[in-house]
Formats: structure tokens, C-alpha cells, sequence
């Protein structure tokens, strides 16, 4: 087992370098017309070095001035010794403005994530075991229409009806217009209140997967021996479904679940876009779209890190919650 | 016998279903392999265990049969018909092209000219005499530290003293200053009228509020004109003479000699608001006469026709904060006719460059699914390829590809979009040759899972006997794999591009919702819905980005009802 989880971890590296080789070389091909123009704001200060000078240093700096390899190589080595450097567009230190976003999109995934868990599953279930019924059908139209409805969309409309009809919400943005005026606790009831949309937008967006996954490995449980063995014993339809089935089925609900628990830190690139939540998902937009070079890199780095992470907890989660799974 | 499995397996079971349930077949839910018609048709003429009883379908035929007994799935089938149809051959049908601009003709009052009453004091310098701004300035103070009581004198006597006679100097006068030791009289003419003189009584200038204008365009007025139009004006005469002369003066303040009209004397100052409008004697008439009523209802409104021929309308209006009357003149304006309403001519309205909305909508799909196809197109051969050989040749070549697999994975590919997208922006990369970029971008980015599934399919295919066939028949290695490996992958590739597309869809919509995919002149079911960007239109005009999206989400939904049908009628393992 340990041997297993080593192999996976080297293999992730490994991964992991090639990963970010790609996504540096694209990077380094994109016109760098920011640290010109940086370059250019700082050489026009009075007593500063000329242009060519900012220029050749800023370049040393973010390792522009080098080939696509050793560029790489050395923002590599800068990342792992925890040298992320400074964001261009919001000219702080990267890992600044990364700690100050990323809990906010954490909790918000959290929630939204607690949320089609309490959802999805019950109604997965329930779909498998009424297979061709109008509750299964209607469950499996419903959990279709989620993984087909647009966020954009939905946010959209969520938006018309609940901001702009009822009034209920604001259109954007994390707090309120009065919000430093609040207590704490009044503070804390306005984020959650202006957390609600996206919220909803980002639980019934992504439900119908999980819905689905819970439903066919439901079914396929279901057609499992030991489930006619089970009937067969007498057993009533209750037991067979909650005992044996169910439990049957959270093995691979149980390692899907956490394989998707590091991406809850990943932010909702476009619905925090959408309603302005300052998480890290909007940060990282804005910065990817001002061109942002090192805090780009940074989220990306992050990002494949967190898939990385999550496809290895749920290949351990299964080789553990599964006793049937030998590993090779 | 590249599809021997499949179709033995097929076979076999629609005809024991068949025999199992031959009672029930005209209740209709027959379940696989037979003729419901012709079953109950020849039921009579064959015995119950003859084998002509039991019609065997193609594998195809099966799963055509098992797709179409699924209701959603052919109201998937039925809503993606209409997508093309609506699509492909409504963009032919309508009138108009996808970037045809329309025009409306708006009525718009605009600015056309200011009317100040005057209240200050201006000034003319008699002929030969010299009375300039610092004398007015001068005359202005001295007038105001005239005795209040003086002011109010009669104007009968001042008035009826007429032209000055020579006398006492500064006899009768209202004040005197004096300005570069000189000193200047002032005398009271009527009210706002004043005369100012040398010690010896020669006029130097006047002050008037009233104001003179030619009525006939480049004629100039001299003093003595204007002394003698203005004083009769201020004494309330209705005639007077200049140099022999005679001049009649009417109650509007207009001047005629001989009944032609000469000058106008009013109170107010039109100022033009564009050089080149020239306010003519008419039009102030007119003016006048709106603004008594303007004075009393706060806005009048009156009909013009000026030399030309033209008619507009004008309305006058006070405006305190610039304390004149500001005078409108409504003229028709062909603007672009953004954010229609549904029409009969635009029966979605028009977006805001003025184009019709439902043929945006057309070639919006046209679009949407053309790029939905063509990225499914090469991330599936990509796939089939890659997949295909590390599937069938194992080993290091396995290995290989699927580590490439895994790193493609990895990629955050939202991400990797949005920055190619916001760098296209920057090198402002033409709207076509961007449209080729998106497609392979998200081609390139999507192949991996298509490998992974090709693979696994192709690891257990190949161990069965038929593979094992083609090898002792000394088929080459391509040929095994692309006409009897590939094809048995096929049912799962179909279910897969299916749903892609409807993923691929949402992708692309959701970047050129962020305007960093499609872009304008080109339309797309994202970018048109990018409008609710602008909060005024996602509460007012639904019909801009309601319908896009409701497409959008008909689209999607409809491929991945027509996959998951699909998939259930290749795989009828799944059903109990």
C-alpha cells in the first residue's frame, strides 16, 4: 500500500512537471507587453535607470530573459522554494492575494457542496430503485437539464427573478452597501445572504452528475447476486436497498467524493465571474485576462496540483474502502 | 465478423424475449427483436415454437428499435431536428443577413437655439464719439448710486424732452460721472433707456436693454436708426422719423418703412445654437408669441415652416439653472434601431447594433453546433488514434500515451482557454481565423478522454477469439485495429461525441459569453446572451438573451437526452 501511494506521488510529480512545462511554454508565447509597459512606467520616474535596464531586470526577474526550458526550470525551482512573486495587476505578492481570496471560494464550494451531497444522492437513490418510473424519469430529465443549463444562463435568470422581480438579492458583489456599518454577526449574515445565488447557481448547475453517478452505480448494485440473495433470504425491500445496496454503492461515491474534496478549492472561475464574488476564482479571471503572468502561472500550478491531489485521494480512497481492490 | 459479439449476443437474447413474452406483444411493450405487427399478424399461420415466428433484426435495426421505444430520448431526436432545421434552413429563409443593420426614425428634440431676456445694459456709440466699455462700466455704477427716488422720476418729463436742446449743462439730467476728466450726463429717455451726453449735450452713446435686430440679413442699422427705433420704443410711440425719414414702429417692436419691414426690437436675445441656422425675423415672431404662453404654462409649443419648406416643431421650455428659455426643435433622426420590440418585421426584435434578433439566432446556431461538431470531430479522431494503438499495442507504447493522457488531464483547461482567448484579444486576431483557433483549442484539449475510453474498450476486445481470427489471417496492424477494433468501439464513441457536443456547446457559449470565443460580426448563442452583461438589459429586454439561452439549453439538453438514449439502446445490459 505504501509502496502504491509513493508510486502515485512520484507519478503526480512527474506529471506534474510536464504540466506546467506546457502551460509555461504557452505562456511565453503570448505577447509579454506588461513588463514593457511596466518597465517603461518605472523608467519614466524621476532618477530612474532607462527603459533597457528596467527592461533587462524585470526580465532576469520573472525569468524572461532565458529560454522557454531554463525559464521554465527556474520558475519551477522559484515555486517550490515558495518564491511565487509579485502579481502584476494587483501588484501584491501572489501568495498575498491567493490567501485573502481562496477561503472565501473554499466555504462557498463547501456549502454548495454540502448541498448536492444532501441532494443528489437521495435522489439518485431514489431514481435506481423506481428504475422506469415517472419519479426515475423525471430525477434523470432533471439531472440532465442540470448538466445542460448554461451557468451564464441560469445565473441570469436566477438574477431577473430573485434581484431584479423580487428584490430579494443584490445583483453583485459580496457585501452590501451597508455593510461596514454592521456588527460582526450582521456582517457575517450579509456574505452569507449575498452568497445565496451563487450558491444555488453552483449546486444545481453540478448536481446532475453526481446525481447520475449515484443513480447508475445504484443500479448496477442493484443487479449485483448478492442483492437477489438478499431478496431471496426474505429480506424486506427496506434492508435490501439501505443495508445492502447503499452501503454497496458509497464505495464509489465515497471515492469520488473525495477525490472532488481539493477542488473545492479551485473557486468558481465563472459563477464567482458572474456575481462578483471576490474569491479566487474572480481573481484569477481578472488576472488571467489583464494578463497577469505570475499570478496566472500560479493558479494553474495550483490548480493541476489539485487535480493531481484529488485523483490520488480517490485512487487511495478506493484501494481503501474497497477490500475487494488488490493493488498491483 | 467485426461485429460477431455484439451481434450474437443480440440475437440471442431478442429471441428469448421474444418467446417469453409472445402473449403480450399487442399490448405493445414488446421488449427487443420482433415485429410487433408482424408477430401478431402471423401468429395464427406458425406454430408457437417455429423459428419463422421469431423475425431476427440487425444489430443496427435493435438498437434503432430500442432508441426509438425511449420517449425522451426521441423528444431529444425531435428538439435537435428542429436545431438543424431552425439553424441551417431558417438562416436560408429569412429575409435578412446575419449582420443587416436596421434603422429607425427617431423624433428628437434637439437644441436648436437659447432665449436670454436681457437685463443688462448694452451699449451704442453715437457716430464720430467714442463711449467704450470702461465709460459703460462707469455709466453702470453711476446708475446705480443714482438716488432711487430719481430713478422713479416720471418718464413724461424726460421722455417728453425728446431730442436734447441745447441748455444748462447737465440741466435735467438723472446723474453725471466722470471718467478721464471728463464729464458724462445721464439722461432718462424711457424706461431702460438711456442717453448719455457731453457737457455741451452731444449724444456720445445710449444704453438700452432692448435689443435691435435687422430684420433683413447684412443690412447694417446706424445710431441714429437705432437712438431713434429705441426711444420710440421706450416712450411707447408708434412712429418716428431719422433723417427725414419716416419710420413706423408696431406694439410687437417691429420697425416698418413704408410697411416694409426693416428691424425688430425685442427684449429677448435668440442665440442660435449651431452657426449656421439663421434665426429669422419670422421664426422670432413666433418665438414671441410661444414664449407670453411659456411665461404662463411653463412650456409652450409651436409649428414653424421655415423658408425651405420645412415644418417642425418647436417647443420652448425655461431652464432655471441657465436661467434662459431653451428652444427645441424636434428633428427626425435615422439611428440604428437597437433593443426593438417583437414586431411583425423582427418578430424577436433587434440587438443592440440594430440586427434582427431571430436571424442572429439562426446563424448563432449555425455556429454553436457547426463548432460543437467539428471540435468533436477532432478530439475524437485525436482519440480513436492515440487510444486505438496504446489500447492495442500495450506495454511502452501504452504506458506512453497514457501519461500524455494523464498530463492532458491535468491541465486546467477553462483557464488555458481564457488566457489564449484574452491574448487573441490582444493581438486582435481576426474574428474568422479565431474562430479556426477556438475549435482547435478546444479539440486539442479534449481528445485524452475519448483515448482513455477507446482504450479500455480496445484492452478487453482484443483478447476475444474474433481478434485472435484476424492475426492467424495475416491481416496488417493498422487494418486490425482501425476495421475490426475500432468499429466494436464505435456504439460508446457515438454516445461520447454526443454528449460532447453538448458539453462542447456550453464551453463555447460560455467564452463568448465572456466575449473571449466568438466574436462580433459573428453571432453565437453566448455572445448574444453577453448582453445581459449590461444590467438594463437583463431587466427590461428579455427577448435579447431569454430565447438564446433557452435554445442554448434546448440544445444541450437534447444531445445529452439523445446520448443517454443511445447509450441505453447499445447497452441493454443496464435495463432489468
Amino acid at each position: 500500500m505504501r509502496k502504491y501511494i509513493l508510486k502515485r506521488i512520484l507519478l503526480s510529480i512527474v506529471i506534474f512537471f510536464f504540466v506546467m512545462l506546457i502551460v509555461y511554454a504557452l505562456m511565453r508565447c503570448l505577447p509579454t507587453s506588461y513588463i514593457e509597459s511596466i518597465a517603461r512606467q518605472k523608467s519614466q520616474q524621476p532618477g530612474s535607470k532607462s527603459y533597457e535596464e528596467w527592461m533587462a531586470q524585470l526580465s532576469a526577474m520573472y525569468n524572461m530573459d532565458k529560454g522557454i526550458l531554463a525559464g521554465y526550470l527556474g520558475w519551477l525551482g522559484d515555486f517550490f522554494r515558495g518564491n511565487f512573486g509579485d502579481s502584476w495587476y494587483y501588484t501584491v505578492p501572489v501568495i498575498d492575494k491567493f490567501n485573502e481570496t481562496v477561503w472565501l471560494s473554499f466555504v462557498m464550494g463547501l456549502i454548495a457542496f454540502f448541498f448536492e451531497l444532501i441532494i443528489a444522492i437521495p435522489l439518485g437513490v431514489i431514481a435506481a430503485t423506481k428504475q422506469y418510473s415517472r419519479a426515475d424519469y423525471a430525477i434523470s430529465v432533471i439531472a440532465l437539464a442540470g448538466i445542460s443549463l448554461p451557468t451564464f444562463f441560469f445565473a441570469s435568470l436566477l438574477k431577473l427573478l430573485f434581484s431584479v422581480k423580487l428584490g430579494w438579492f443584490d445583483l453583485f458583489g459580496l457585501v452590501g452597501r451597508s455593510y461596514s456599518q454592521l456588527s460582526p454577526w450582521g456582517q457575517l449574515l450579509d456574505k452569507g445572504h449575498h452568497l445565496v445565488l451563487p450558491v444555488v447557481t453552483l449546486v444545481v448547475v453540478s448536481i446532475g452528475s453526481l446525481m447520475r453517478y449515484t443513480r447508475t452505480n445504484m443500479l448496477e448494485v442493484l443487479n449485483a447476486d448478492y442483492i437477489r440473495t438478499a431478496r431471496a433470504k426474505g429480506l424486506s425491500e427496506k434492508k435490501v436497498i439501505y443495508h445492502h445496496a447503499f452501503r454497496n454503492t458509497l464505495i464509489p461515491l465515497v471515492t469520488i467524493i473525495g477525490g472532488s474534496l481539493p477542488g473545492l478549492f479551485s473557486g468558481a472561475l465563472i459563477t464567482e465571474t458572474l456575481y462578483s464574488i471576490p474569491g479566487i476564482g474572480y481573481t484569477s479571471y481578472h488576472a488571467m485576462v489583464g494578463g497577469d503572468i505570475p499570478f496566472s502561472m500560479f493558479y494553474l500550478a495550483f490548480l493541476a496540483i489539485l487535480t493531481l491531489l484529488g485523483n490520488l485521494i480517490s485512487d487511495i480512497l478506493y484501494a481503501v474502502v474497497d477490500p475487494r481492490v488488490r493493488i498491483a | 465478423m467485426n461485429n460477431e459479439p455484439e451481434n450474437r449476443r443480440q440475437t440471442a437474447e431478442g429471441g428469448a424475449d421474444g418467446i417469453e413474452r409472445g402473449g403480450v406483444f399487442e399490448a405493445g411493450n414488446a421488449d427487443a427483436g420482433i415485429n410487433a405487427d408482424t408477430a401478431a399478424k402471423d401468429a395464427g399461420s406458425y406454430s408457437l415454437n417455429d423459428d419463422r415466428r421469431v423475425k431476427v433484426l440487425s444489430p443496427g435495426a435493435m438498437v434503432a428499435r430500442r432508441f426509438f421505444r425511449n420517449r425522451i430520448a426521441v423528444a431529444g431526436l425531435v428538439i435537435l431536428a428542429f436545431m438543424f432545421l431552425f439553424s441551417f434552413v431558417g438562416g436560408l429563409l429569412t429575409p435578412y443577413t446575419e449582420d443587416q443593420q436596421f434603422y429607425r426614425i427617431e423624433y428628437q428634440y434637439k437644441e436648436y437655439a437659447a432665449v436670454v431676456e436681457n437685463d443688462e445694459f448694452r451699449f451704442a456709440a453715437a457716430d464720430g464719439q467714442s463711449y467704450t466699455s470702461a465709460i459703460h462700466a462707469q455709466f453702470i455704477r453711476a446708475l446705480n448710486s443714482a438716488p432711487a427716488a430719481s430713478a422713479a422720476e416720471t418718464p413724461a418729463s424726460a421722455g417728453a424732452a425728446g431730442i436734447v436742446k441745447p441748455g444748462a449743462v447737465g440741466a435735467g439730467s438723472l446723474t453725471s460721472f466722470t471718467y478721464r476728466d471728463t464729464t458724462y450726463y445721464i439722461y432718462r429717455d424711457g424706461e431702460d433707456f438711456y442717453r448719455v451726453t457731453l457737457g455741451n449735450g452731444t449724444v456720445v452713446g445710449i444704453e438700452y436693454k432692448d435689443i435691435i435686430s435687422s430684420s433683413i440679413a447684412g443690412q447694417r442699422l446706424g445710431f441714429d436708426f437705432q437712438y431713434g427705433a429705441l426711444l420710440a420704443k421706450a416712450t411707447g410711440e408708434s412712429a418716428f422719423s431719422v433723417d427725414g425719414v419716416a419710420y413706423a414702429l408696431d406694439e410687437d417692436g417691429l420697425v416698418t418703412r413704408d410697411g416694409e419691414e426693416i428691424a425688430f426690437i425685442s427684449r429677448y436675445v435668440v442665440n442660435a445654437l449651431s452657426p449656421d441656422v439663421f434665426i429669422s425675423r419670422a421664426f422670432q415672431e413666433e418665438l414671441q408669441e410661444s414664449l407670453m404662453l411659456a411665461r404662463e404654462n411653463g412650456e409652450a409649443e409651436f409649428l414653424f415652416t421655415d423658408e425651405a419648406g420645412e415644418t417642425h416643431e418647436y417647443v420652448v421650455r425655461w431652464r432655471p439653472s441657465y436661467a434662459n428659455w431653451q428652444v427645441m426643435q424636434e428633428t427626425e433622426t435615422r439611428t440604428y434601431d437597437t433593443y426593438a420590440s417583437p414586431s411583425r418585421a423582427h418578430w424577436l426584435g433587434t440587438d443592440r447594433n440594430g440586427m434582427d434578433m431571430l436571424t442572429r439566432l439562426m446563424y448563432g446556431g449555425r455556429v454553436s453546433l457547426i463548432i460543437g461538431f467539428i471540435v468533436e470531430f477532432i478530439s475524437t479522431i485525436l482519440g480513436v488514434i492515440l487510444g486505438g494503438v496504446a489500447g492495442y499495442f500495450g506495454r511502452w507504447v501504452d504506458n506512453l500515451i497514457m501519461r500524455i493522457v494523464d498530463i492532458f488531464y491535468c491541465i486546467p483547461s477553462m483557464p488555458i482557454i481564457i488566457i489564449l482567448g484574452a491574448a487573441m484579444d490582444a493581438m486582435s486576431v481576426d474574428p474568422q481565423v479565431r474562430m479556426i483557433y477556438l475549435m482547435l483549442i478546444l479539440g486539442f484539449l479534449g481528445w485524452p478522454g475519448v483515448a482513455r475510453l477507446v482504450r479500455g474498450q480496445i484492452l478487453s476486445l482484443r483478447e476475444q477469439e474474433f481478434m485472435a481470427a484476424t492475426e492467424a489471417g495475416g491481416i496488417r496492424v493498422s487494418r486490425r485495429i482501425f476495421r475490426h477494433l475500432i468499429p466494436n468501439v464505435i456504439p460508446q464513441l457515438i454516445v461520447s461525441v454526443s454528449m460532447g457536443i453538448g458539453g462542447t456547446i456550453i464551453t463555447e457559449s460560455t467564452l463568448s459569453f465572456l466575449g473571449l470565443g466568438v466574436k462580433f460580426p459573428f453571432a453565437s448563442w453566448g455572445n448574444i446572451i453577453n448582453d445581459v452583461n449590461n444590467t438594463f438589459v437583463l431587466t427590461t429586454y428579455w427577448f435579447i438573451w431569454i430565447p438564446a439561452g433557452t435554445l442554448l439549453l434546448m440544445t444541450v439538453l437534447a444531445f445529452n437526452l439523445v446520448g443517454d438514449g443511445l447509450r441505453d439502446a447499445f447497452d441493454p445490459r443496464m435495463k432489468r
